[in-house]
């Protein structure tokens, strides 16, 4: 029942994965693009979390976490760069 | 019982991700699309990373999955608004359906004033 469940979880989340990439192309401003952008390393994360349950590795989940943290730094340092276009 | 919990839960953090993802290409401007990203991406992992703590019940599982979460709920937030302040000071246009926009119109050298859409008309959102 588990391995159902783990492929309809991954199924949807490729598909918001889908979703946030067509947003991605589309965007008419940048920040639209960097929220996409950011969406994306969200779902990578909720995809990586999903595999490690369902393989039980543990290794899965320490790529998460450098995922998030990575994640994060981009999106802040993409809000700085539109930040410093403006002048 | 407990995979039950576990999948059920991993459906439920599926679908908010995936309703986060059509927020993200349907909302009218950044500011909603920033909140439809947000909110139901970080309650769609919170749901993920609580059934996988329900499968695998052990020690190096939870401190790993509570870690991620309680990363996620601190920097989601924080990247929010730093995204939503950059955008509203490189004057992102705001959606024509737009009730209140409480920044200084004009008198604050900092910020440019809001103005409405290019093409307004056209984007998806509600049709009343």
């Amino acid at each position: 029942m588990l391995d159902v469940a783990v492929a309809v979880s991954l199924t949807m989340l490729a598909l918001a994965a889908v979703l946030a990439f067509v947003r991605l192309v589309r965007g008419p401003t940048l920040p639209d693009r960097v929220i996409a952008l950011d969406l994306i390393g969200v779902l990578v994360v909720c995809i990586l979390v999903v595999v490690a349950a369902s393989t039980a590795q543990r290794a899965f989940l320490d790529v998460a976490i450098v995922g998030a943290l990575i994640s994060f730094v981009g999106t802040v340092a993409y809000a700085r760069y539109i930040e410093r276009e403006r002048s | 019982m407990s995979e039950w919990i576990a999948g059920g839960l991993f459906v439920a953090g599926a679908t908010l991700a995936l309703l986060a993802g059509v927020g993200v290409l349907r909302m009218p401007d950044v500011f909603t699309r920033m909140q439809a990203s947000t909110k139901a991406s970080t309650l769609g992992l919170g749901c993920l990373l609580v059934g996988l703590a329900i499968r695998h019940p052990d020690l190096s599982f939870v401190v790993r999955a509570g870690s991620i979460l309680a990363f996620m709920m601190l920097t989601t937030a924080v990247a929010a608004h730093v995204i939503a302040r950059a955008a509203a000071l490189s004057g992102a246009p705001l959606w024509k359906g737009t009730v209140i926009d409480e920044r200084p119109h004009g008198d604050s050298p900092g910020l440019p004033p809001s103005r409405p859409a290019p093409g307004a008309e056209s984007l998806p959102g509600p049709e009343n």
